[in-house]
């Protein structure tokens, strides 16, 4: 595996203000890393700082083995980058905008021609090829701007929050096309919907306030969760009784929730102590009392709760030790 | 320099591509012409030549290139743009360069398109057509300045009016820095020899020079330093503007 990206230490303040505190990572050939954080906590800033826009002020980011700062125009070559929000020149039509961005980048007349058919095809753009950018819809718009970032086949790939705005099925797209993309590149998505770091990312990063806060691959982080292993059952109502006091009285068992709870049917939840497994003994009492039950599934564990426990801490604020989805709910 | 020529074309096209290009030489035509026969008097005047015509010049660039100007960095930096353009191979410098060159190449075609002046003035009589050319040339090189400074200022601000108001403000200093208005006020309290360079830096002095006929290499010198060194600072601001 080649090293495409290199961070080593990187700070970026404005003032007294530290948006970026000593990051560093790298990200290897075919690597989709997912970059996630709350609003406002270095994302943006680091991948700006990687595009060669802003200067860092300290550290160092090297991509390919080339310094960002001493080699900009090297990396921005290699380097296909959708800023937040997909900026574009409205008066501007997608085809002459790609165009220009071929020009700009030195591709040969036949890169240019075989790039924008690929970009076209990839993000169906073709029916709306010469109408002008401020024209299209918010959609579409996101779509040329990602056609323009791939258009030249680059290395590694930076994506600010790629798929923001597009609905359900131009995600999925969207969430396809990075995942046949990453074979020979490295690509690097930012995002808050956590679902789409479970789709497409081999590997995700936290950050709050700046800081890096985890690195993992989304399983591992999942079963960071204090869901991770639990075990869910969907039985009838009736039931519910005999199996709440069947969990409590079973080893392994931490607390029951209850998480849906309807005049027929009742979904509980059985969290484990220190996440162990407990998927074979619930089942087992389950046998043995005789309790009818109609679904039992266990729990992997929510990204979003990682999520919230990582960084709530750093930014400070205050947390409801139950705060889960499923305590909510109840 | 093909960097600066792909932007620079991109730039342009998007000129005509809005109504700004039209509008902009509509009024530019409407109002040169309009001075030039009400105000200077150019058909009773008698006189073959187009004197009345470029005498207006100075005035009308006063606001009609800070129009042009103004849009130049504030709207890619409001519109976010600036990020997409700067993180293309291309340089900070090659930007400004070709952001300017469109600009005014655009104020050219503008300046150009007055031909049907010349035309006419050749019917009328025997002018002297160095002349014309000289003071064609004087007048392209002073919306040269002009825009340059716009640039300048352009790339401080997102907002385009306050950039369209404090280019036009700047302008008029380096425009009127001859006058006596502006000369004594500096005569009250520096020296002699910076009153005399405030006036060397006077867009008026340098112009009417070379619309009399007389190509200087002074004047060429004097509004290509304004030009490279307005620039250079355009550079500087867009560079140190970045993230913020």
């Amino acid at each position: 595996m080649t090293t495409l990206l290199d961070i080593r230490g990187l700070t970026k303040k404005y003032g007294p203000i530290t948006a970026v505190d000593d990051v560093s990572f790298s990200v290897d050939q075919g690597e989709v890393l997912g970059f996630i954080g709350p609003n406002g906590s270095g994302k943006s800033t680091t991948m700006k700082i990687v595009t060669g826009f802003l200067t860092p002020t300290s550290g160092t980011v090297e991509v390919g083995g080339l310094d960002v700062t001493r080699h900009p125009l090297e990396i921005k070559r290699r380097i296909g980058y959708l800023p937040e929000g997909a900026p574009l020149y409205g008066d501007m039509t997608p085809i002459s905008l790609l165009n220009f961005v071929c020009k700009v980048r030195r591709l040969s007349k036949e890169e240019t021609k075989r790039g924008i058919e690929y970009a076209v095809e990839k993000l169906h753009i073709a029916n709306v090829l010469y109408q002008p950018i401020e024209t299209l819809s918010k959609g579409y718009k996101r779509r040329v701007g990602l056609a323009q970032a791939i258009v030249h086949e680059p290395e590694l790939l930076i994506l600010d929050e790629p798929t923001d705005g597009l609905d359900p099925n131009q995600k999925h797209e969207v969430r396809e096309l990075l995942k046949e993309m990453s074979g020979k590149k490295a690509v690097i998505i930012s995002t808050h919907i956590l679902e789409e770091v479970e789709a497409v990312c081999s590997r995700a990063i936290v950050i709050a306030k700046g800081k890096m806060v985890a690195d993992a691959d989304p399983l591992s982080l999942q079963s960071r969760s204090r869901l991770h292993n639990a075990v869910g059952i969907r039985l009838p109502a009736a039931q519910a009784q005999a199996c709440i006091e069947m969990l409590n009285g079973l080893g392994g068992v931490h607390q029951v929730r209850t998480t849906v709870e309807t005049a027929s049917m009742v979904e509980l939840m059985a969290l484990s102590t220190d996440n162990s497994e407990i998927l074979a003994s619930v089942h087992t009492a389950i046998d043995e009392k005789g309790i009818q039950v109609n679904e039992i599934y266990v729990e992997r564990g929510r990204l979003e709760d990682v999520f919230r426990d990582l960084t709530y801490a750093v930014e400070g604020l205050q947390q409801d030790p139950d705060a889960n989805p499923e305590a909510s709910n109840a | 320099m093909l960097n600066i020529w792909i932007v620079a074309r991109r730039e342009l096209s998007a000129y005509f591509t809005s109504p700004l290009a039209y509008v902009f030489i509509v009024i530019f035509l409407a109002l040169a012409g309009g001075l030039t026969f009400f105000f200077g008097q150019w058909l009773e005047r008698g006189q073959a030549d187009l004197q009345v015509f470029f005498i207006y010049h100075p005035y009308l660039y006063l606001f009609l290139i800070p129009a042009v100007g103004m849009r130049l960095w504030a709207e890619e930096r409001k519109s976010g743009t600036i990020e997409f353009l700067l993180t293309l191979p291309v340089t900070t410098g090659q930007i400004v360069v070709g952001k300017f060159l469109a600009a005014w190449v655009f104020a050219g075609i503008a300046l150009a398109l007055t031909f049907p002046m010349w035309i006419t003035v050749n019917m009328l009589g025997q002018p002297d057509n160095g002349v014309i050319l000289a003071a064609y040339i004087g007048s392209w090189l002073m919306a040269g300045g002009f825009l340059a400074l716009s640039a300048c200022v352009s790339a401080m601000t997102k907002n385009q009016v306050i950039a369209f108001v404090l280019a036009s403000a700047l302008c008029f200093v380096f425009m009127m820095s001859g006058v006596e208005i502006i000369q004594s006020f500096f005569r009250a309290w520096t020296p002699q020899t910076f009153v005399e360079s405030v006036s060397e830096l006077s867009f008026l002095t340098n112009f009417n020079e070379v619309s009399q006929g007389v190509i200087d290499v002074r004047d060429l010198v004097f509004f290509f330093s304004v030009i490279g060194i307005a620039l250079f600072v355009n550079t500087a601001i867009v560079e140190a503007k970045k993230g913020v």
